[in-house]
């Protein structure tokens, strides 16, 4: 009855920054109404410049839909062995340099942390080092000959369980 | 950042004072909305069918649904949502939604440690389903 099992063999693989996100004003507003966060500093940009940010600021967890797309690179790998209707999410963690700020191009670095197995249970461990091309400050060097570093804006950790044959 | 008009105050703070309490209510179109929102489209969170052949009761919520709503209080407290600089929680258990009409998840935030050097503050977040705890070791870092 063994089918997929999780490849153990992709613990520590690191995959290059992906495709930017660029994070919309109207993308931080729908976030922040379907999670009932309601603080004006996720929707009114007045409000957003009065706290000293430049733009709308997304609420903490904005991060998952950034982290998701550069998880899939590892979990849709039919080589990873993830079986997706066998997996359930046991951890999250955010950690902002900054809060992502609409007008952000993104651009994450996923790393397999760990794949620990106990009981038939799985747990994968990612991480997403988040960073920003073009923040505001960025455009205001445009022009410059060196194009200016990417900066860490937030690391997410997850992990996921997978639970196997039988369980 | 240098509004400082509504942030709590450092100094006044204790360990265990209650920052907010709220009940966040949880229905279907919610999670509809979560899932459009997010990007999450696992069908678990919307089909019944699909839930129970995976052994769940039925729908459930998404964990980063519960997790992105228990958050909320306490960028409101901080004056600042800006201001929290770290947020861990485990899914403990899954919030099952009924299709018709709607469920509670009941959120108590409490000062859980002050860090005077660095300015921050720990917020404990104890989130609840129908008595039993959803969300565990769920704090949030928030640099004051």
């Amino acid at each position: 009855m063994s089918s997929v099992s999780v490849n153990l063999d992709f613990v520590g693989r690191e995959y290059p920054a992906n495709a930017p996100y660029s994070v919309g004003r109207e993308k931080i507003r729908e976030f922040a109404a379907a999670t009932g966060s309601t603080h004006p500093a996720h929707h009114d940009v007045a409000t957003a410049r009065g706290l000293g940010y430049p733009d709308v600021i997304a609420p903490p967890t904005f991060a998952v839909i950034v982290a998701q797309r550069a998880e899939a690179q590892y979990i849709e790998d039919p080589s990873a062995g993830i079986d997706f209707s066998r997996v359930v999410h046991a951890d999250e963690r955010f950690t902002h340099v900054r809060p992502i700020i609409a007008g952000d191009e993104l651009v994450t670095v996923l790393t397999v942390v760990s794949i620990t197995q106990r009981s038939g249970l799985s747990m994968i461990t990612t991480r997403c080092d988040i960073h920003a091309l073009s923040s505001r400050a960025a455009d205001a060097h445009a022009g410059g000959d060196d194009a200016p570093a990417p900066e860490l804006v937030s690391t997410v950790l997850s992990t996921l369980a997978v639970r196997g044959e039988g369980l | 950042m240098s509004a400082t008009v509504g942030r709590p105050d450092l100094a006044s703070l204790s360990v265990g004072d209650v920052v907010g309490t709220v009940s966040v209510p949880v229905d279907r179109a919610r999670l509809v909305r979560y899932a459009g929102a997010s990007g999450d489209f696992n069908p678990i969170h919307w089909n019944d069918a699909v839930a129970t052949d995976v052994g769940l009761p039925g729908v459930i919520a998404h964990g980063m649904f519960t997790m992105g709503a228990a958050v909320a209080l306490v960028g409101d407290w901080a004056g600042d949502p800006g201001a929290i600089v770290d947020y861990q929680t485990r899914f403990s258990r899954p919030v099952p939604v009924p299709a018709r009409g709607e469920t509670h998840v009941e959120v108590v935030a409490t000062v859980g440690a002050i860090e005077p050097d660095t300015r921050t503050v720990r917020v404990d977040l104890t989130v609840t389903h129908d008595g039993a705890r959803v969300l565990g070791k769920s704090q949030v870092r928030v640099a004051l």
